[in-house]
């Protein structure tokens, strides 16, 4: 907040899909400043438009009003500018590419050097813990490394974002709460800003310095909650803290205020 | 080794129908001559006699087989009897066609899957092309190629390539359009050029369907060869030798020449299979 300028602002962005059953509103009027450095985590029910607002930064969907700048620039220019990186709920590795290989797509389309590529290629192994791994293929790994490995193909080009979208929601809840240790150290050790989606209350509060809580028809923003809870690794037993319980207790009213839960 | 019994039984029942409807089909000659000599045929004479006409109406299995191996391995490969020396010229035929006409389906289908524009303009046009028997335009061609001095080889690797073209152009639309959405906006999230999303994702996802193509497109290269063959003066290759078989009712001829073109397009297609599981293994895309 220290008056710098925020690194991702939303003013007022409208977006309706046109479909065969008339017109969507799938977000309406959300406004939105992220700092640089911030954890920010979208949570919602399914339909919210958490995962629309994701790929709205990443220049993916297109507003159909307000303004949407990335970087002080807008999302397309951004985009353009390879600002982020994006891990998608899939792993989405390429089978007929090696783990290494898969890392280094980004690096080859940016024109990276030789040498650099494979420089990078180590170090982000490392980062997610996937050391000695490179030459395997997708399909020999787990789950769990293939997302880690879709992670650090993210991390390779060294973007100021990282964008994640639901990155765990299909991994099982031991894996996934590893992933989320591993995740805090390394958004500490690098400094990014993260932007992640979610819709698990522990996830968000365990993870984020904010927590933006949205609600659906048409997809808004209901409140945004900024973290007491330390910036930086937290142990996973923080999670049974009165400070925690007190965040997760906020988060489901808003989640509750804005009817999520109506069936 | 399990796979190899069912095959044989399938093989053995082949041959089994086959003499019996060799016998059938051959024995009203025999019983014809017979009666303009005034003998009788008694069945053991029956059998003897349809197994061993010069010019059958079907002849029997080891028949076609003696003509295949006579023409194969009895002939000295540069002999205009040799099914060796038809067959070398049918393939050349065939490959030059084949690679011509896989380069335009590949070429088209690039072009298809980059433009809405040739999307709707090419596609009716090649489902057309095909609608037209080639047995109907493969003369016409080759007439008004030889017209404007155009003979050989090339008009008759054209008609191949007709053929060949469109199950090239079939399976790589499909292929270069198999990448989903999550791997497309992937590409998009680095900014790639369309140039780069083709070499680096729609190429290599096509792959399995572009081995599937062109095993189809290599066995129509093939029947577009031989077909060319006949009406271009029926010369060289196994069309000519399908041809000069049926003016002189020489069905062990035509029958021969037919074994040599199935067993070429089954090693065509081998060969593609062979070179298919190459690529996929050392893509890391077969298990």
């Amino acid at each position: 907040m220290m008056g710098a300028a925020p690194i991702i602002e939303a003013q007022g962005v409208d977006l309706v899909f046109q479909t065969a059953d008339g017109p969507v509103h799938a977000l309406k009027d959300v406004n939105l400043k992220v700092n640089k450095g911030d954890f920010v985590s979208f949570i919602g029910p399914s339909g919210c438009g958490k995962t629309t607002f994701l790929r709205c930064i990443a220049a993916l969907e297109t507003p159909t009003s307000g303004s949407l700048k990335v970087r002080g620039v807008s999302a397309e220019e951004a985009r353009k500018a390879r600002s982020y990186g994006y891990v998608f709920q899939a792993a989405g590795l390429f089978p007929w590419r090696t783990i290494a290989g898969n890392i280094r797509l980004p690096l080859e389309i940016m024109d990276f050097t030789r040498a650099d590529r494979a420089r990078r290629v180590e170090e982000v192994l490392k980062l997610v813990d996937l050391e000695g791994f490179g030459k395997k293929y997708p399909w020999q790994l787990s789950g769990g490394m293939q997302q880690r490995a879709s992670i650090a193909r993210a991390l390779s080009f060294d973007a100021e974002i990282l964008l994640m979208d639901e990155p765990f929601g299909a991994l099982d809840e031991i894996v996934r709460d590893k992933l989320n240790e591993e995740l805090l150290k390394l958004w500490h050790r690098t400094q990014k800003t993260i932007g992640f989606v979610t819709h698990s209350i522990p996830e968000a509060v365990y993870l984020s310095t904010h927590i933006v809580v949205m609600s659906p028809r048409p997809g808004r923003i209901t409140d945004v909650i900024e973290s007491p809870l330390p910036r930086g690794p937290r142990p996973l037993e923080i999670r049974d803290t009165p400070e925690f319980m007190a965040i997760a207790q906020r988060v489901r009213e808003g989640l509750h205020a804005g009817h999520a839960y109506e069936v | 080794m399990r796979n190899i019994l069912p095959v044989l039984v399938v093989c053995l029942v082949i041959v089994v129908l086959w003499y019996g409807a060799a016998l059938w089909l051959n024995a009203a000659w025999v019983y014809d001559q017979a009666a303009r000599a005034g003998t009788q045929v008694g069945f053991g004479q029956l059998v003897h006699d349809t197994m061993t006409l010069p010019r059958p109406k079907l002849p029997a299995p080891h028949q076609v087989l003696g003509g295949l191996w006579d023409g194969i391995f009895g002939q000295s490969v540069t002999s205009k009897k040799s099914l060796v020396y038809h067959g070398w010229m049918t393939l050349e035929v065939t490959m030059l066609g084949f690679a011509v006409g896989t380069l335009a389906g590949l070429i088209l289908a690039i072009g298809i899957v980059h433009s809405r524009a040739m999307d709707m303009s090419v596609m009716p046009w090649a489902i057309a092309s095909q609608t037209i028997p080639v047995l109907a335009i493969a003369p016409m061609v080759i007439v008004v190629l030889a017209s404007v001095g155009l003979k050989g080889v090339i008009p008759k690797a054209l008609i191949a390539a007709y053929l060949s073209f469109f199950p090239v152009l079939v399976g790589m639309v499909k292929g270069l359009r198999a990448p989903d959405g999550l791997q497309l906006d992937l590409m998009r999230t680095y900014n790639a050029s369309r140039t780069q999303t083709l070499t680096m994702l729609r190429l290599p996802s096509s792959l399995p369907y572009l081995f599937a193509s062109l095993k189809v497109g290599v066995a129509a290269a093939l029947v577009g060869t031989i077909v060319a063959e006949l009406p271009a003066g029926a010369s060289v290759g196994l069309g000519a030798r399908l041809l000069s078989g049926s003016y002189y009712g020489q069905t062990i001829q035509i029958w021969a020449a037919l074994f040599m073109a199935a067993i070429l397009a089954a090693l065509l297609v081998a060969a593609i299979g062979i070179a298919e599981k190459v690529v996929l293994k050392r893509m890391g895309m077969a298990r």
